[in-house]
């Protein structure tokens, strides 16, 4: 086997091990039960990864855009649209298939062989715009005045979000004694919702950014146009529907790339006998 | 039809373009600032205590 092709066996695997390492390398955290207090955090990363995971270099997008949407005085929150605007441009939900330490959770979930695999719920149709739900009501509206009063809070991290319950509730409180004593009924219903997800990654393909992520509506909408594409060779295409068979979130060959739902995985390129698909 | 197609092609670049900009505005604004100081502080609300 010729080195490149051994290079781009499980690329995406690699790629989102080594980002997820990357951006959680602060390894000094993960030992004290502390937090990464540097520069760097003026910059967010990516994909969903908690400010608040003792090894997180960066800020996370949802929870910069709740601190912003939090304020006293409120603002356009352009510091964070500014940022979904140029990584939504370039890359697209490519930062959901390659870039996301959550995503690669789920992805290695659903490699568990304990269930029989599905890729999408029933009532796929209506439950997909769940997500857009949990970005305008709980990330946005939530964090403006539903859940706190005049006491903004951010209410998709309070709430829902299990990537701050994966990456930094649970190893800030094994190294921490005093947040383990302060964890109460909120901590609970927060892990529960990770195992209720982790439970049924193990059955159907990212059901957490399918159905609720906030991030992944965001850059869903920048799929249409963004830089990074999925191509498709119309003309080359014998129809037989190798792509659909292996597009994980089950989506036909004209919706492969545009959808909001595709999240570049290159599945479907690599499925393709023809070769009509090419990044 | 094609003229459509092309700048279809280039949203991209406009996108980008808008989103530096207001990257721009936001610093300027101090709302990088805000951000960093959420992110150093331990986010009490995000791991489920406040």
């Amino acid at each position: 086997m010729e080195s490149g092709e051994v290079m781009k066996r499980n690329l995406r695997l690699k790629v989102q091990i080594l980002v997820t390492i990357f951006t959680n390398g602060y390894a000094y955290g993960f030992l004290n039960g502390k937090i990464y207090q540097g520069p760097l955090k003026y910059t967010c990363v990516p994909g969903l990864n908690c400010y608040s995971c003792p090894g997180a270099l960066g800020s996370c997008p949802m929870g910069a855009l709740q601190a912003l949407l939090n304020q006293r005085n409120l603002q356009v929150p352009f510091g964070i649209l500014g940022f979904f605007f140029v990584v939504g441009s370039l890359l697209g939900r490519f930062v959901c298939g390659w870039l996301c330490p959550f995503g690669l959770v789920q992805d290695l979930l659903y490699k568990v062989p304990l269930f029989q695999k599905q890729k999408r719920l029933p009532f796929h149709g209506i439950l997909k715009y769940g997500k857009y739900i949990v970005l305008i009501f709980l990330a946005c509206a939530g964090s403006l005045f539903l859940f706190g009063g005049f006491a903004r809070v951010p209410a998709f991290c309070k709430y829902l979000c299990p990537s701050g319950t994966l990456f930094g509730a649970l190893p800030l409180l094994a190294g921490n004694k005093l947040l383990r004593s302060q964890a109460g009924g909120l901590f609970f219903w927060k892990l529960g919702i990770l195992l209720v997800l982790v439970l049924v990654s193990m059955k159907i393909y990212r059901p957490f950014c399918q159905y609720l992520c906030p991030l992944g509506a965001v850059y869903g909408w920048f799929n249409r146009f963004s830089l990074v594409q999925v191509h498709w060779e119309q003309e080359k295409c014998t129809r037989c529907h190798s792509c659909e068979k292996a597009c994980p979130v089950g989506l036909s060959v004209k919706e492969i790339s545009r959808s909001s739902e595709c999240i570049r995985c290159g599945k479907c390129i690599k499925a393709c006998p023809a070769r009509c698909l090419h990044f | 039809m094609d003229f459509w197609k092309r700048c279809k092609e280039k949203a991209w670049l406009l996108g980008t373009a808008l989103g530096l900009l207001f990257l721009g505005v936001g610093a300027v604004w101090g709302q990088l600032e805000v951000i960093w100081k959420k992110a150093v502080m331990i986010c009490l609300e995000c791991i489920g205590i406040g």
